[in-house]
């Protein structure tokens, strides 16, 4: 006992201080793409290369919601003129923010918008297409489809209008009937500015897997480990969504999970904030829409705050998590005090 | 137990008999297959034999109609050790008018494999029926079941007739692996809330239904428990609520794209699965990677083992609430991590592997930061476990928890730690050797046989420090022997069109086996990824049986199997 006391006293502290000081970053690390336009041919092999769709052309612009970091356009480029960047705190309120030039700088905004609407995914059927029947089905397929096709869109789907709603998942009758189980109403915009106020210093956090390779889930994990150690800035993960003021959504949303991630959604009480992590949650990443789901967190539940990455960093997920919260905004305001 | 469907998961496994250990070392399925294989026709059954060689490994693939497939798997099993590693169902109407399925088996400690194909003729109404083998081969159990929600192939005299990957909501009769279904397409909604139909029932039986989304971060299950008082009487679990249709989307997909797929299928397993997708490429085009590639996978393996295994030290630790041990557990693998980020600048070791080589490489100071984290952690990892097992509070909640029988472990088909923990000696690293592992081999590869929880930890202990070795002998050799930049990769070339392949590498979980044909133009007509934990998750209700509910996390965290890379 005596021996862990003094070892622990010994050993050096190794949590880190972020956002307070950041760390170098490595020299390898992969963040936002970015074009030296000068030496940029149009050839366009970056936007045909890249595995999920996240880079268009004229203007060249890129949906950080999309990318996975994987450095392929880079590697494409005839005239070298792409290099990844180490800037990886990427956060944004709106999905259409993610959509970024050249330099990172915004786009246009009605640019922006149809440039997020588009979908993600690698596959050889690019784009998908959604919520189509077959053109020949199996027979089952037509018998199953003659008497009950698929549905349109439910107009009376109770979640809260989405700023982008491109692909609204349609959903089982008991789910979309209003007061079944509670209302899903729009929550209201002051509202959440409260939450970042009432609980800036102490947000709960629930985490909801709803279709992620592990890779955003394990930074999640390292989150609560000694070295970036979230308690100390109050934030903490809770068991139950019936104790969380904020739901972490990671991976693309499946169908098998879409129901159970709206009664999570709807068992946290209100104000609640949903932040979706990583390509998948952002937009899907590279997963098409298909018959199992896929699309981002936001094809079912509204969100507040995209983390783009794959998986984004920890130190990325801080800086979204303070994002939400809305503590980003103080804490550059103290550093720009220190500062001067 | 009141319902016949669940008396395959909890009542002991009847499978058929099992060559006994001391003969399977020496079985030689040359000198076996054909002979048996006459005997079977002279008893006027049908059969044909054909031989592939693929890498150094053998392949036997065996033909037979799947009337009566189970009678001549019986019929081999009764002198063959074998075991399941895969089974494959194909859509092949566009071409020959016909399913398929593929049943690959191995055996233990032998370079060859079994391939017992069958072809199911589509066409007449109630034909897509075939001979279950899950009541002789108990692995065969999810695969089957698989093959009918995905492909409507019905196998008969399957004793569980439930769903698995498609899960209630989905409407009856729509099976989207097939080609004609158009992978877009999202049929609608059906509710039914009777999701566990057959439950235990009994005077005294408590059910505790758990998940699928738990008190954690960990990915969703859904598992019934069902108790007396608080012990585990019998253990449901459903899976496949991360199921993203991976299988389908790369269908029609160039291979060097489809590679980002796949790589992100799992992130725990992602250099090993990337590993067993690009080997089988480059089997079947022939291709020779460069061998200081070859080299540098190997070491990537290494690192994704290593940063694993000491994650899951500390991790099993958190199933007892021992935390000492999980955050220093948590510390060590953030350092591997951010090694990782430093090196080659993904955390998870994402975009690494590519088909012909590796897409980043490691400098001569990578090597050398490599090396001295190694010896670090060489140490640290003394210390690691000096701190855990140094609790006998620990030791006490470790030993003869969560025992997975030696025959549960080996007629389910397990693989990895959880097998080697079972007294299954299986790695496919020496069974089956892959790139580098044909020259550099593990010092020695632990096998322990009491199967519980403290064995588990035990054998990852001791496989940290065989892949330090490992590792260290590797980066010896690449020093000696490759200079700073030489070539990373070789392009693939054109692939033969039609043609099927398979591989096999060991991740930090087990044995990953990815089975693909390739299509027209270097696309993917069919791709089926199995991996450790597919082969792994059917264990873990039997491994829980008779222990108390408490001690679930515990046994759950020892296995540490990935959801994502099951469910697809
Ligand atoms: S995903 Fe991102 S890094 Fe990869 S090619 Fe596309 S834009 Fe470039
Ligand atoms: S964003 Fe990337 S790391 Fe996260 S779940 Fe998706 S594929 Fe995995």
């Amino acid at each position: 006992m005596l021996n862990k006391t003094i070892g622990n006293i010994i050993n050096r502290v190794v949590t880190n201080s972020y956002p307070e000081k950041s760390k170098a970053v490595p020299e390898n690390l992969r963040g936002r793409p970015e074009v030296i336009l000068e030496s940029c041919s149009g050839a366009g092999e970056c936007a045909r290369a890249c595995p999920t769709g996240a880079i268009s052309l004229n203007p060249w612009r890129i949906d950080l919601g999309k990318c996975v970091f994987c450095g392929q356009c880079a590697e494409v480029c005839p005239s070298k003129a792409i290099k990844l960047t180490h800037d990886f705190e990427l956060a944004a309120r709106k999905r259409e923010d993610l959509v970024v030039g050249p330099k990172g700088e915004p786009v246009e905004a009605e640019l922006a918008r149809a440039t997020a609407l588009q979908p993600a995914g690698t596959a050889a059927n690019y784009p998908p297409r959604l919520l189509q029947p077959p053109e020949e089905q199996s027979q089952e397929a037509a018998e199953l489809a003659g008497p009950n096709p698929a549905p349109a869109i439910p107009q009376s789907l109770p979640l809260p209008l989405l700023t982008l709603s491109p692909k609204r998942r349609a959903l089982p009758m008991s789910l979309t009937n209003p007061g079944s189980e509670g209302d899903l109403e729009v929550m209201e915009n002051h509202l959440k500015e409260r939450i970042g106020r009432l609980l800036q210093r102490s947000l709960h956090i629930r985490h909801l897997d709803s279709g992620s390779c592990n890779g955003c889930d394990w930074e999640l994990t390292t989150l609560l480990g000694p070295v970036q150690d979230i308690q100390r800035l109050g934030l903490d993960f809770v068991a139950s969504p019936r104790h969380a003021d904020l739901l972490l959504v990671t991976g693309v949303m499946t169908r098998n999970l879409t129901i159970a991630a709206i009664r999570t959604y709807r068992a946290m009480p209100e104000p609640r904030l949903v932040v979706a992590v990583g390509a998948c949650g952002c937009s899907g990443g590279v997963f098409t829409t298909n018959y199992a789901g896929g699309g981002g967190t936001d094809t079912v539940l509204p969100v507040d705050v995209y983390i783009p990455g794959c998986p984004p960093r920890p130190q990325a997920l801080i800086h979204g998590l303070l994002l939400a919260t809305g503590r980003l905004e103080q804490h550059k305001k103290e550093n720009l005090k220190a500062g001067s | 137990m009141n319902s016949d469907n669940e008396q395959f998961l909890i009542q002991p496994v009847s499978a058929a008999p099992r060559p006994t250990d001391s003969s399977a070392s020496q079985v030689s399925l040359q000198e076996l297959v054909p002979g048996l294989v006459q005997r079977w026709v002279d008893r006027g059954g049908q059969a044909t034999t054909g031989q592939l060689n693929r890498s150094g490994n053998r392949q036997w693939s065996i033909k037979v109609p799947a009337s009566s497939l189970a009678d001549f798997c019986r019929h081999l099993l009764r002198s063959l050790p074998l075991y399941l590693i895969t089974m494959v169902g194909l859509d092949e109407r566009e071409r020959s008018g016909s399913y398929r399925l593929y049943y690959v088996f191995g055996v233990d400690k032998s370079k060859e494999f079994l391939v017992v194909e069958t072809e199911i003729k589509d066409g007449i109404p109630g034909s897509l029926l075939y001979q279950s083998i899950t009541p002789l081969v108990p692995a065969a159990n999810w695969y089957e079941r698989e093959a009918r929600d995905l492909f409507g192939l019905i196998p008969q005299g399957h004793p569980d007739p439930r769903r698995v990957v498609l899960h209630r909501h989905w409407p009856d009769g729509v099976r989207p692996l097939r080609k004609d279904f158009d992978g877009a397409y999202q049929p609608p909604f059906v509710l039914d809330d009777d999701e566990f139909r057959n439950r235990t029932g009994g005077e005294g039986i408590v059910e505790i239904p758990v998940g699928p989304i738990h008190a954690g971060v960990i990915e969703p299950g859904h598992f019934r428990f069902s108790a007396v008082g608080e012990q585990i009487v019998n253990l449901e679990a459903r899976f496949f609520f991360t199921h993203r249709g991976v299988e389908k989307q790369v269908e029609g997909l160039d291979v060097e794209r489809a590679v980002f797929v796949v790589e992100r299928n799992c992130a725990a397993c992602t250099v090993s699965s990337t590993l067993a997708y690009c080997q089988a490429l480059e089997d079947l085009g022939g291709t020779v990677i460069p061998e200081n590639a070859a080299y540098l996978r190997l070491v990537f393996a290494e690192m994704e083992r290593l940063y694993n295994h000491v994650g899951d030290l500390g991790n099993i630790c958190a199933g007892i609430g021992f935390h000492a041990g999980s955050q220093r557990g948590l510390f060590l693998k953030e350092e591997l991590l951010a090694l990782n980020e430093t090196l080659l600048g993904s955390r998870y070791l994402f975009g690494l592997i590519r088909p012909g080589g590796v897409r980043r490489g490691l400098n001569h100071a990578g090597r050398w930061a490599l090396r001295e984290k190694l010896w670090w952690l060489r140490e640290q990892n003394t210390k690691l476990v000096k701190l855990i097992l140094g609790n006998d509070g620990v030791v006490d909640r470790f030993t003869n928890t969560g025992v997975l029988k030696n025959s549960s472990a080996f007629h389910l088909g397990a693989v990895g730690v959880a097998a080697r923990a079972s007294g299954v000696d299986r790695d496919e690293r020496r069974d089956h050797p892959y790139g580098a592992y044909q020259h550099l081999q593990p010092t020695s590869i632990p096998v322990l046989q009491n199967g519980d929880v403290y064995a588990r930890f035990l054998i990852r202990v001791e496989e940290v420090n065989t892949s330090i070795e490992l590792l260290l002998q590797a980066l010896e050799v690449m020093n000696q022997h490759f200079q700073e930049e030489p070539t990373l990769a070789v392009p693939l070339g054109d692939l033969p069109a039609f043609q099927s392949a398979f591989s096999l590498t060991e991740s930090a979980r087990g044995s990953n086996c990815h089975w693909l044909m390739t299509g027209p133009n270097n696309t993917l007509y069919r791709y089926r990824i199995r991996t450790a934990s597919y082969a792994n998750w059917p264990v873990v209700p039997r491994a829980v049986l008779n222990n108390i509910v408490p001690d679930f996390p515990l046994i759950n965290k020892s296995f540490e199997l990935c959801y994502s890379c099951l469910d697809r």
